[in-house]
């Protein structure tokens, strides 16, 4: 039993790892420009697709793929945010709903044509660390040690650099950024930028040790909203922590009782944070 | 006389120039007919492995039958055969819309299945409505065939004797394992046949010490893996080739020991092979393989007839159609589906469907696939009664390479089955 649980809460918190690291793409758009990004999940498909054209075509290291992967997200997410996002930012919350959505149907509706729909798979293991009654594979590990590099860098980026520092300024109070003279417009552009970054490395991230299609980004974008939810909209470290509730519950809930329960105790909390603290547990007051 | 009189016989004679087979017995030997068979394809989606090598089989039958000139009717005429398909992307909500065009708009005369037993499900419905024979293959869920439809017909060994003699070669392999880890996906297919497993293993006397089922499309098998109490004497259940592809490499990263790792659809493509070690020593239910001993001489001693094509030379001909692939059993199924169409319409002598059914209900004969029979009793009418499964094992080969043979039944081995070591 206790065995079992440790196994169990083992993966899940590795796992919750790269589970916060998707979702702080999607809260950090959230709380520098309050849009939904409903391009979150295939995006996080794009980045599993990049990693593995990388890994399998040019034979690059899916790990270096990964930061290769994250690089070209920034240029991307640019690109989105000036054709879809930029021109409604100002506009009520449905129309860059909206605006995003199509996006994501553009993504998939090219993705599906090009790549299909059928499971693709990095074939690379990174043997497996054995520990007591734990056994890890050694794709998962890393994943999670990726997960943290990035958020690390992301924290540093955001309280240590003058980009990262009008990021802030905009987030917490755009006229008056402004009026500082921080050209708004760029930082939303670069805000979006590093959003969709960080979802694509996510992305290659998980490709390293799941099977996945282009669809497969829709999971962990549903996944993405209640982490956003339980750490607090619009907060990155918020989004970590939610992550690792999430991934901590899908290694606990097994445990007891059948996993098909999981998504039940999951959404069943994401309600219940609504309803008694609805800005998450990192949030604002 | 008016010229006026004479159109009637103008037509007539007219008539008679464009109906040549109508005018003379002498020409209507040179008739030809195409009959056109459809079917949907997943060609893209989780089922995209299975059915190309489905389609595969079949565009080999219909190569092969149109080559000789087709099939011969009673009245002499040559039937041709062509196909008409389309993606159905996996889903099932495709298929019944597509079905109903195939019928409809493109006027196909007999239908295959899809791959899976969903999608076969939901395409049966429509061959019944619109009266139009269905061979399924690639589907093996026993109850498509308790709804009473009279016009669908089984080539797969049903669901419930798919993975019972797993347990017969469990119990042949290590005498000692007394319990049994299920872990399967929820559909249709994959329920029904670890349904009757556990049922079959109890009866045994073994103890299901986990029977869980996992979504289809799950990726992330260790909340179930993690459940398999150790020591467990074998593993077993899976879905199609995508997910148990996934479930056997987290059991091997996992490093779960039993004395057997038994699992659906997967072990037996060739493509599993592609997960090197961790597919090494995995068990594998098979409809067919190309070790498979069916031949007329083994037909004459069953006192049935041999039909069609022969095991080598299938083999042979899809190797060398597709690049030197190795056909699996969807490939088989494929070709005997079509096969099988080909025997009741020249056994008929028609294409019409009230006398191909007749000889599909009496159908029974040996093919390079195996022994095809059908239920005709109004409980289970099309299941596939007269067809075995083979077990096979992946093993090292000479060259360290991952090898397919077949263990079970010990009369069609190619080697001996060995236990799962410790990983």
């Amino acid at each position: 039993m206790w065995e079992q649980l440790a196994a169990s809460l083992t993966d899940g918190l590795l796992l919750g790892f790269v589970y916060g690291l998707a979702a702080m793409g999607l809260t950090l758009i959230w709380g520098v420009m309050s849009v939904i990004n409903l391009a979150h999940g295939p995006v996080i498909a794009l980045g599993m697709f990049g990693t593995y054209l990388c890994f399998t075509h040019l034979g690059l290291n899916p790990y270096l793929a990964v930061v290769l992967v994250a690089v070209l997200g920034l240029p991307l997410g640019f690109f989105i945010y000036g054709v879809a996002v930029h021109r409604v930012i100002n506009a009520p919350h449905l129309s860059s709903l909206l605006a995003t959505f199509a996006v994501n149907m553009i993504i998939i509706g090219v993705g599906t044509a090009v790549f299909s729909t059928s499971p693709q798979n990095i074939d690379f293991s990174m043997g497996t660390l054995e520990a007591g009654p734990l056994t890890v594979p050694g794709t998962r590990l890393v994943a999670a040690f990726g997960a943290v590099l990035f958020t690390a860098g992301l924290y540093l980026f955001l309280y240590f650099s003058r980009p990262g520092k009008a990021i802030r300024a905009v987030a917490n109070n755009r006229r008056a950024a402004e009026l500082m003279g921080i050209p708004s417009s760029l930082v939303l552009a670069l805000s979006f930028g590093l959003g969709t970054m960080i979802a694509a490395a996510a992305g290659g991230l998980i490709a390293t040790f799941f099977p996945f299609t282009i669809l497969s980004g829709g999971t962990y974008e549903l996944k993405s909203f209640v982490i956003c939810v339980l750490g607090g909209l619009g907060h990155p470290l918020g989004a970590l922590l939610g992550g690792l509730i999430l991934g901590g519950l899908e290694g606990l809930v097994p445990t007891f009782m059948p996993v098909s329960w999981v998504p039940v105790v999951e959404f069943g909390l994401f309600v219940l944070v609504l309803l008694v603290k609805p800005s998450g547990l990192m949030g604002a007051k | 006389m008016k010229p006026g009189k004479w159109y009637p016989v103008i037509i007539l004679v007219a008539l008679g120039l464009l109906l040549p087979g109508a005018a003379s017995p002498v020409l209507a030997a040179g008739k030809t007919k195409t009959v056109v068979i459809g079917f949907t394809a997943s060609k893209t989606g989780k089922f995209n492995v299975e059915a190309t090598r489905q389609i595969n089989g079949l565009h080999l039958w219909m190569e092969q039958v149109n080559a000789k000139g087709g099939v011969k009717l009673a009245d002499g005429t040559m039937v041709k055969f062509a196909d008409k398909y389309y993606d159905d992307e996996s889903k099932k909500g495709r298929v019944q819309e597509l079905y109903t065009k195939l019928i409809s708009a493109d006027k196909a005369d007999f239908l295959i299945s899809p791959y899976s037993s969903p999608l076969a499900d939901a395409s049966a419905v429509i061959a019944q409505q619109y009266n139009k024979i269905m061979i399924t293959t690639g589907a093996a869920s026993d109850s498509t065939y308790k709804k009473g439809f009279t016009l669908v017909y089984q080539t797969y060994t049903p669901a419930s004797r798919y993975l019972t003699g797993a347990v017969d070669l469990l119990g042949k392999l290590n005498p000692s394992a007394k319990t049994l880890a299920i872990v399967h996906e929820k559909d249709k297919f994959s329920t029904d046949v670890v349904n009757a497993l556990k049922a079959y293993a109890i009866s045994k006397g073994y103890k299901i010490a986990l029977f869980e089922g996992y979504d289809s499309g799950t990726t992330d098998f260790a909340p179930f893996i993690n459940k398999i109490p150790q020591p467990v004497g074998a593993i077993m259940g899976g879905g199609h080739f995508a997910d148990t592809t996934t479930l056997a490499k987290q059991l091997y990263e996992k490093k779960i020991n039993a004395s057997m790792i038994a699992l659906l659809v997967a072990p037996p493509e060739p493509k599993f092979a592609e997960l090197g070690d961790a597919c090494i020593s995995v068990v594998g239910s098979s409809q067919w393989e190309p070790a498979a001993k069916y031949s007329p001489e083994s037909a004459k001693k069953l006192g049935m007839e041999y039909f069609g094509i022969s095991v080598a030379d299938f083999t042979k001909s899809y190797q060398a159609k597709y690049n030197g692939e190795t056909p699996s059993y969807h490939s088989a199924g494929g070709y005997v589906a079509g096969l099988l169409l080909q025997k009741a319409i020249e056994q008929a002598g028609s294409t019409d469907t009230a006398k191909v059914k007749a000889v599909l209900d009496g159908m029974n004969l040996m093919t390079f696939y195996g022994v095809i029979k059908f239920d005709t009793t109004p409980k289970a009418h099309g299941l596939q009664v007269g067809h075995d499964m083979v077990y096979i094992q992946w093993q090292k080969g000479k060259d360290g390479k991952p090898v397919k043979q077949v263990v079970w039944p010990e009369a069609a081995a190619t080697a001996s089955a060995f236990v799962c070591p410790a990983r």
